[in-house]
């Protein structure tokens, strides 16, 4: 059941990050013609869908930001090559901006795609660390409900695959740019420890 | 005169809380930990308080280290573990460390020399300079000089304030009561705080955070 659908997805994707690339006059078009752009993969209220991670509640500054290292290329993990370097190619800073904005006052719902089972341990990971093993507390930064600020994005109920692959790539050195101290911290993580730290985030509304 | 009266009352209410505070049984503690494990402490230390110790903005502000006298650290540290001090974050990362490995990271956060981050109100900062040298001595407070240094660089159990994130000491002087001294059994420095920072308004408190912000 799910193959097919993220094929169909991915098509999409394929096809935004095509139109957004070859037709600059874009970057001059209404407002909401690039919020459906962005939509089409991100989905009708940008709840997401499994490539493409949930915008809605984001904190606009991390959306903002995002898209200006999509747009400089230093987000570099696959998707982001094959799908955003494409879709961001032509949002200009203002545009960025907005767009930033605008999503971030949609009121965003929990994935609850996680394992059940593991949630315990990740909520545990997430509020205390390990620090006898030198691991931080995720909250520290994120927030005690995993809402972000600032720039720090929100991670409460993002889905679970999108969690899952992101903690992954930091530890496989993409977007290794980035602002200490988030490429640090997840390169140490245990396939284990991402599996759980996944899970319990999904479910937190 | 009344500034010079009030500088003795605060003298002497410092004295008799450093005389009663209990003895530090563990000053002379041997090191109990491999070279390398003081390296991965610190680096742990400094995922969150900045590659520097300069101080990061987390969820919330994560206070600078950097050139931090030794025995404030030193005591703070012992303060989350004792929940003189309440954070539960700190308390987590504290209770696990050994006395010598206290001292170890004290002493090498003390030695950072880093410049300061910046980023208050520039247009508070002669305000705060002036409240920071002479307080306010109809209001209780007295100059922040008196017992932090003319140039803020702390001495033993009073903390180095200059660099510090303005937005933490705005944080920690606004709240003070409800984190500080949180065991009345236990008496601690942070007695002599309390009242200074009570008698501060939010506005004053803004204005010395911003000028102790740029403060090399």
């Amino acid at each position: 059941m799910k193959a097919p659908m993220i094929k169909f997805v991915r098509s999409k994707i394929a096809v935004l990050a095509l139109v957004a690339s070859t037709i600059p006059s874009l970057a001059g078009g209404l407002e909401t013609d690039r919020f459906r752009n962005c939509t089409w993969c991100h989905g009708e209220s940008a709840q997401g869908y499994e490539p493409a991670p949930r915008l809605a509640g984001q904190r606009p500054r991390y959306i903002e930001n995002q898209l200006l290292s999509f747009r400089a290329h230093t987000r570099d993990n696959p998707f982001s090559k094959q799908y955003m370097w494409g879709a961001a190619a032509n949002v200009s800073p203002m545009m960025a901006h907005n767009l930033a904005i605008y999503f971030s006052t949609l009121s965003p719902k929990a994935a609850d795609d996680g394992d059940k089972q593991q949630a315990a341990t990740g909520r545990a990971l997430y509020e205390d660390g390990n620090p006898d093993a030198n691991t931080v507390a995720c909250a520290v930064c994120h927030g005690p409900n995993a809402q972000g600020t600032r720039d720090i994005p929100r991670l409460g109920g993002l889905s679970y695959h999108y969690l899952k692959r992101k903690l992954e790539q930091w530890g496989k050195g993409y977007h290794a740019g980035a602002k200490p101290p988030m490429p640090q911290i997840a390169s140490k993580l245990s396939p284990n420890q991402i599996e759980a730290l996944a899970s319990y985030l999904s479910f937190v509304k | 005169m009344k500034a010079k009266s009030m500088r003795l009352a605060l003298s002497t209410a410092i004295l008799a809380i450093v005389l009663s505070a209990p003895g530090r049984a563990e000053d002379t503690a041997k090191a109990d930990f491999a070279p390398q494990a003081l390296q991965a402490k610190i680096a742990y230390c400094k995922t969150c308080h900045g590659v520097s110790g300069q101080g990061f903005h987390g969820s919330t502000p994560i206070p600078r280290l950097a050139g931090q006298q030794p025995q404030y650290l030193e005591n703070q540290l012992r303060a989350f573990i004792e929940r003189r001090r309440e954070n539960k974050y700190m308390y987590n990362v504290a209770h696990v460390l050994s006395p010598a490995m206290q001292t170890a990271l004290a002493k090498y956060f003390s030695s950072l020399n880093t410049k300061p981050v910046g980023g208050a109100p520039k247009e508070l900062v002669s305000a705060g300079k002036k409240i920071y040298e002479e307080g306010f001595p109809d209001a209780q407070v007295p100059p922040c000089a008196s017992c932090h240094g003319p140039e803020a660089k702390g001495d033993g159990e009073f903390p180095r304030l200059s660099g510090q994130l303005h937005d933490y000491v705005f944080n920690k002087l606004v709240n003070w009561s409800a984190e500080r001294g949180q065991d009345p059994k236990n008496p601690d420095t942070s007695a002599i705080m309390q009242p200074i920072a009570h008698n501060l308004t939010k506005s004053q408190i803004s204005a010395v955070a911003a000028y102790l912000n740029y403060l090399e």
